[in-house]
């Protein structure tokens, strides 16, 4: 806090800002037209402040950073505007001097840690790189400042990363090369584009948290690109919220986040599930989808989505100066501030009747193991075969009519449950039980009839759809292959009933997946699950592929679904936020194993397990008060390899309680008090608070 | 659900963007392309309607003509017989077309059909089918074709030599499994086909509905490239006598037998088959290659 408010005074001392980008333009001419990706968008980053940029994909926010870089692909033109960076136009540097200033006064960081490394380099060969180029420092002194340069970004054992290569890597160790990198010629400015996508939650934290921290002790500039709203709010002083191109309201983190002045912030901040908001309501949803950048609207580029938009909202608008910084892009803006008008955005009928609850489970999976061998390292004539315990000894129940969310960061092996529900994969060990009927051994004729009562939808509906046939044909097959529906006719008006269920239109029918959006996919790949009529559905990740506006409607829909039509769901999701909206029980997976299982309410508000505790500290809450109030985080370290997996409990190796019980004895699972199961040899003392208090 | 459904516009508006018309998109990015397929229209032109084109009987002998040059009344001259040789290629396009198309589409076909499957299944299906490619595979394309044409029985059906079919289709077959079971095995880990899997449809189906159209651009270049060696195999095995039989026209047969004896005195008798020859390949292959560029997104600007 204090910190901050020392940042903030240094900021308003130096009348020139680091950066400024003033009145920006770029378009892209593309084969079917000119695209305008930034249409005059002006903002200053000060020395030593972070700034963010926040919006939804095509909106612009990577093409203006691109461009600051001069990095923009060919068929990209800045058509007006200035960069001055200390007073010097950058779009005016030749080629020359503009390569002077990358890496050496502004760097980069990636979203990609998986890619923006080269495979073929040593990590010391590339932070030591731009160190010869730039600074000509010898081979000797480039060493000396890479291991200092690796100790600040918090990479242990630096003197044997040097010569280690990026796949022997973390993708959080990754990251955090990149920031050396980046940070290699004491630079002025950091640009970050969505640093932090790639990685998992408790990663996600350790990495902005040691961004900010280098930012405040090196008096670096940050500009933190990105879509997620929730992890600006404890880093960002400022922040700028782009729509279709524009800047559309910008201003400090509290301007922003407590005083939001535009129906799209405000929007957006309603559209995601919060952690610490009351559950039970239906998320309010922008509805429809950004315009089209070929031609955008002449008036308010937000006004087609606006609930409060009226005849002037027709005509075109700047930037209205609210105060100290805050500006916001809206006609009604006044309104908005003074309180008179109060933004509320749809968020359909609310839920009348709670889906029945049956008591009889539908599914039920007991002790279930999946192994994966796979070729150990070793020399080329080697045989040797390792084992991936992707899935070890996992159980759980759902009954008719209820939602099971199923948590955990990348690798958990939360994705491979749903597979081996679904029958993707054959189960190791254990046994998987639909409506009573064993079917873990089924062969695939006997499945046949199980299948239609179990479906899926995935994770990204950009791959989930066969591209080479059209909508209609998608959903009719199922109904053709079942005979559920033989009749031509009859089947394309089911094709046409199943489109309306799901919010698409009948027309639609005859597209091919290319032609809609992520979010129109995702309601198709809805629909295709429904043709079957199925009983339970496995929602593999299905909202975290789509942008921020976009999740919402997709979660209202599936909620509206579950309630008409009585299904049960198997969620798997890594955003806790989301689950905790959806589910009605919530199951949290480590390395394979479930850590702990409650009731949804339960979990969030009394987790018995370390880690539960451990993933609701790092999940970002897009309120800064909150934010600023809240702990540093505790969680340190990397998820271990699966191929080797920590003796005794498996999170022994991160927990900050862990005793020497833990590092061999596995801890069985224990019903604390009406079905909350955790696994956990000093669960009985965090329940008494004994533990973990506030940490 | 009133809200959802505002989601998107009530209207088909301007979402459908208009498609560029992919055959000036293709000439425009491919000139190379479109001139090779210009050849091979023409060729099939000749090979359709070879009554239309040539000017003499290709089977007519003249023995008052024999070994003429070139000249106004014989294109490209005449052979020992005093068959006229231009007559005699246009009619051999028929032989090498039919042949080569033929061979080309069913040895591509079943090696399609064997890489997706190999794909598809895996395991134990996919190293037998492997394996039995890779035995294939050990022969250089001539010495199975060569093989094959002498263990089976000459079979004419319409005038067509299928065994001389079957024979040069044999040693594609290998290679085009090999490509399209990389190709397929990239498909076959994508969602969709989890989908088709969920849902419970048979096998042969998911192979021929959901696989086989997603593997159509590998498939459809490998089909191209390899009736330009089909061609080039049809006329080695006519040369070397193991082919399509005199008195038939064709380009390979046109280069063996007495045009050997004559071909210093009457070096037409080479140059104008062979030149066709050449031609066919060339086109066959440039086409072929100007479709993959084409077909190939990361080609795309």
């Amino acid at each position: 806090m204090e910190a901050k408010v020392q940042v903030q005074s240094r900021a308003a001392q130096t009348s020139v800002p680091l950066l400024a980008v003033e009145d920006l333009h770029v378009r892209f001419e593309t084969s079917r037209g000119v695209v305008r990706a930034v249409e005059g968008v002006s903002y200053t980053v000060n020395r030593g402040e972070v700034v963010a940029v926040v919006g939804e994909s095509g909106c612009g926010k990577s093409v203006s950073a691109l461009t600051i870089m001069r990095l923009l692909a060919k068929t990209g033109r800045v058509t007006r505007g200035r960069i001055m960076l200390e007073g010097r136009n950058l779009l005016e540097l030749s080629e020359d001097d503009m390569r002077a200033v990358r890496g050496h006064e502004i760097s980069m960081i990636f979203q990609e840690p998986m890619t923006s490394l080269n495979p073929v380099l040593s990590i010391g060969a590339q932070i030591m790189e731009p160190l010869l180029i730039h600074l000509k420092m010898t081979e000797e002194e480039a060493r000396g400042r890479a291991l200092e340069l690796m100790q600040q970004v918090g990479i242990t054992d630096g003197e044997r990363r040097l010569s280690q290569y990026p796949h022997q890597l973390s993708g959080g160790m990754r990251q955090r090369v990149m920031i050396a990198i980046g940070l290699a010629c004491k630079p002025k400015l950091i640009i970050a584009d969505e640093p932090t996508t790639a990685l998992d939650v408790t990663i996600q934290a350790q990495i902005l948290e040691l961004m900010k921290n280098l930012s405040r002790e090196l008096g670096i500039a940050l500009v933190i690109i990105t879509h997620n709203l929730g992890i600006v709010a404890r880093y960002a002083d400022r922040v700028n919220v782009m729509y279709a191109a524009n800047i559309i309201e910008k201003g400090s983190a509290d301007d922003i986040f407590l005083q939001p002045a535009h129906p799209y912030t405000n929007g957006l901040m309603r559209s995601v599930p919060r952690l610490d908001e009351p559950r039970g309501t239906k998320l309010q949803t922008i509805e429809g989808l950004p315009p089209d950048l070929r031609m955008p609207p002449e008036g308010c580029r937000f006004a087609a989505r606006c609930p409060h938009k009226l005849e002037k909202c027709l005509k075109p608008i700047e930037l209205i100066d609210l105060g100290k910084g805050h500006e916001a892009r809206c006609h009604r803006v006044d309104e908005i501030m003074s309180g008179a008008l109060k933004v509320e955005f749809p968020s359909g009928p609310p839920v009348t009747s709670q889906a029945h609850i049956g008591d009889k489970p539908i599914l039920e999976v007991a002790n279930l193991r999946k192994y994966f061998g796979v070729k150990a390292a070793g020399g080329i004539f080697s045989n040797e075969m390792a084992t991936v315990r992707a899935v070890d000894d996992v159980s759980f129940a759902i009954a008719p009519g209820e939602t099971l969310g199923l948590v955990g960061e990348s690798g958990c092996g939360k994705t491979t449950v749903g597979r081996v529900v679904l029958r993707l994969d054959e189960a190791t060990g254990g046994s998987i039980k639909f409506s009573g009927t064993d079917v873990t051994h089924h062969s695939g004729r006997e499945m046949r009839g199980v299948r239609r009562k179990i479906q899926v939808i995935f994770q990204d509906p950009y791959s989930s759809l066969n591209p080479r046939m059209t909508i209609g044909e998608i959903i009719a097959e199922p109904l053709k292959v079942y005979g559920i529906v033989p009749e031509k006719k009859a089947r394309a008006a089911r094709v046409g009933e199943l489109l309306t269920q799901v919010g698409l239109f009948p027309y639609m029918a005859e597209r091919y997946p290319h032609e809609l959006s992520g979010g129109q996919r995702q309601r198709v790949g809805i629909a295709r699950a429904l043709a079957l009529e199925p009983e339970l559905i496995v929602c593999d990740e299905p909202v975290s592929a789509l942008d921020v506006s976009i999740q919402g409607q997709v979660i209202n829909l599936l909620e509206d679904l579950q309630t008409r039509l009585g299904l049960t769901f198997l969620f798997i999701a890594h955003d806790l936020a989301v689950v905790r909206h959806i589910s009605d029980r919530v199951a949290v997976m480590y390395l394979g194993r479930i850590m702990e299982l409650a009731d949804r309410d339960e979990i969030y508000e009394r987790p018995l397990h370390p880690y539960t505790k451990a993933l609701l500290d790092a999940a970002p809450i897009p309120d800064p008060r909150i934010e600023r109030a809240r702990a540093p985080r505790a969680l340190r370290g990397e998820i271990p390899s699966p191929l080797t997996p920590p003796s005794g409990c498996v999170f022994h190796t991160r927990c900050p309680i862990a005793l020497d019980v833990c590092k061999q004895k596995v801890p069985e699972t224990r019903d604390m008090s009406k079905g909350h199961l955790v696994a956990c040899h000093r669960a009985e003392e965090i329940q008494r608070s004994e533990v973990l208090q506030g940490a | 659900m009133a809200n959802v459904a505002t989601a998107i516009p009530a209207t088909p508006a301007a979402t459908l963007p208009k498609r560029p018309n992919p055959v000036l998109t293709f000439v425009r990015q491919q000139p190379m392309g479109a001139a090779s397929f210009v050849v091979i229209f023409v060729m099939m032109f000749a090979g359709l309607f070879p009554q239309l084109v040539a000017p003499y009987d290709p089977l007519g002998i003249d023995f008052a003509q024999i070994l003429a040059a070139p000249s106004l009344d014989h294109w490209f001259g005449t052979d020992a017989y005093g068959r006229d040789i231009f007559s005699r290629i246009i009619y051999g396009s028929r032989t090498a077309l039919v042949i080569g198309f033929s061979s080309s589409l069913v040895g591509s076909s079943i090696g399609a059909v064997l890489g997706i499957a190999s794909a598809y299944f895996g395991g134990r299906v996919d190293t037998w089918i492997q394996r039995f490619v890779d035995i294939l595979l050990a022969f250089p394309i001539i010495v199975l074709a060569l093989v094959v044409v002498a263990a089976i029985r000459k079979t004419v059906i319409y005038g067509v030599d299928v065994n001389l079919i079957i024979a040069i289709a044999i040693p594609i077959i290998p290679r085009v499994a090999r490509v399209v079971r990389a190709a397929a095995l990239s498909v076959s880990v994508m969602p969709y086909i989890d989908a088709a899997r969920a849902a419970g449809y048979s096998d042969t189906r998911i192979i021929f509905r959901h696989m086989a159209p997603n593997v159509v651009a590998p498939f459809l270049i490998m089909f191209t490239a390899f009736i330009a060696q089909a061609i080039l195999l049809e006329a080695s095995l006519s040369f070397l006598g193991l082919g399509v039989t005199e008195p038939t026209a064709a380009w390979g047969l046109m280069l063996s037998g007495n045009a050997a004896d004559f071909y210093r005195e009457a070096p037409w008798m080479v140059i104008f088959p062979g030149v066709a020859i050449s031609l066919a390949v060339f086109a066959f292959n440039l086409f072929g290659d100007s479709l993959r560029d084409y077909l190939d997104p990361r080609f795309k600007t």
